[in-house]
């Protein structure tokens, strides 16, 4: 399986992300932001950071970024995309998942370890783990409050595309407690904690791990 | 070619919580001035643009508020205005 892990301008959690996909047994690659190709990857991986100094808003204009129509083709296609943080607020700019980032509610950026639920097993990304599964990971932003419009959250909830709910306490006001969320297709996956920051009991968590772990895709799902 | 000063107005949608405006607004109060009701920060976006026609700035303007300056989703604009610019 090869992983590409896109590196934006801002970008700081490439070379975590691409330390989990290893570890995971994955040929893991970086991929510049102006390249037009992600180099034959099989699993795109947009990692945290602050691409373009989150000017404007977070990921707007890392979303026109050359690199941004391979990711869509690719998800197009049907194959595995995970945003993590950064990542996510680019996927929601760039429209491959609804709704938007907003500045946390309580204004401050937080940084602490997080209990989230797995609310569906059924993407490439959390098929290891089992609905209802509680795991721990980092958070680590100012802007992580998922929001849209009732109709979407409402489409969301009945399609079985959130993926994560916060579980005891809201670390940023997201609406519904959502985590993570995926697309229609279900192969793009997007969630504000870092699964990569917690991808090795010696980080205090491996519970991130298995979402770097993608049984079956090397042999073209 | 002329050249016109386009102004642009992002605010956050009224549905959406804006939290910034809220902390504003309490310090507003702190600061004992009163019958501060509420308080909303959103963004204001200056562009020179050189088009034919003040019509054809504006056009260009409103382009760019649909595709980049502006989140549908969470925020509303307004192109308050294009004027002549040097």
């Amino acid at each position: 399986m090869k992983v590409a892990v896109v590196r934006f301008p801002g970008s700081n959690c490439d070379a975590d992300a691409w330390h989990a996909a290893t570890a995971a047994g994955a040929e893991a690659v970086y991929v510049w932001h102006r390249s037009a190709d992600l180099g034959g990857a099989d699993v795109v991986v947009l990692p945290g950071g602050f691409c373009y100094g989150d000017y404007l808003r977070p990921g707007a204009i890392a979303r026109f970024s050359p690199v941004m129509k391979a990711v869509a083709a690719h998800a197009a296609a049907g194959r595995p995309v995970l945003g993590i943080c950064n990542g996510f607020q680019v996927l929601c700019e760039a429209q491959l998942l609804p709704g938007a980032l907003a500045r946390n509610g309580g204004l401050s950026f937080v940084c602490r370890p997080v209990t989230m639920r797995v609310e569906s097993d059924a993407t490439p990304f959390t098929a290891r783990y089992a609905r209802g599964q509680l795991v721990t990971m980092p958070v680590a932003h100012g802007d992580g409050r998922y929001v849209a419009d009732a109709a979407t959250l409402d489409r969301l909830e009945r399609e079985d595309r959130v993926v994560f709910r916060y579980a005891g306490g809201n670390p940023n006001g997201a609406m519904r407690d959502i985590a993570g969320i995926t697309n229609e297709g279900r192969n793009v996956v997007g969630l504000m904690p870092h699964p990569e920051r917690a991808a090795d009991p010696l980080l205090g968590s491996d519970d991130g791990a298995a979402m770097f772990a993608l049984a079956g895709v090397a042999a073209g799902v | 070619m002329s050249r016109f000063l386009a102004r642009v107005r992002v605010m956050p949608r009224p549905s959406i919580l804006d939290p910034q405006g809220q902390a504003v607004s309490h310090a507003l109060t702190e600061l004992g001035f009163s019958g501060v009701n509420g308080v909303r920060i959103g963004r204001a976006v200056e562009m020179v643009l050189d088009a034919a026609t003040a019509d054809a700035a504006r056009e260009g303007a409103l382009k760019m508020c649909e595709r980049l300056l502006a989140n549908p989703v969470t925020e509303d604009y307004v192109l308050e205005g294009v004027e002549p610019a040097r």
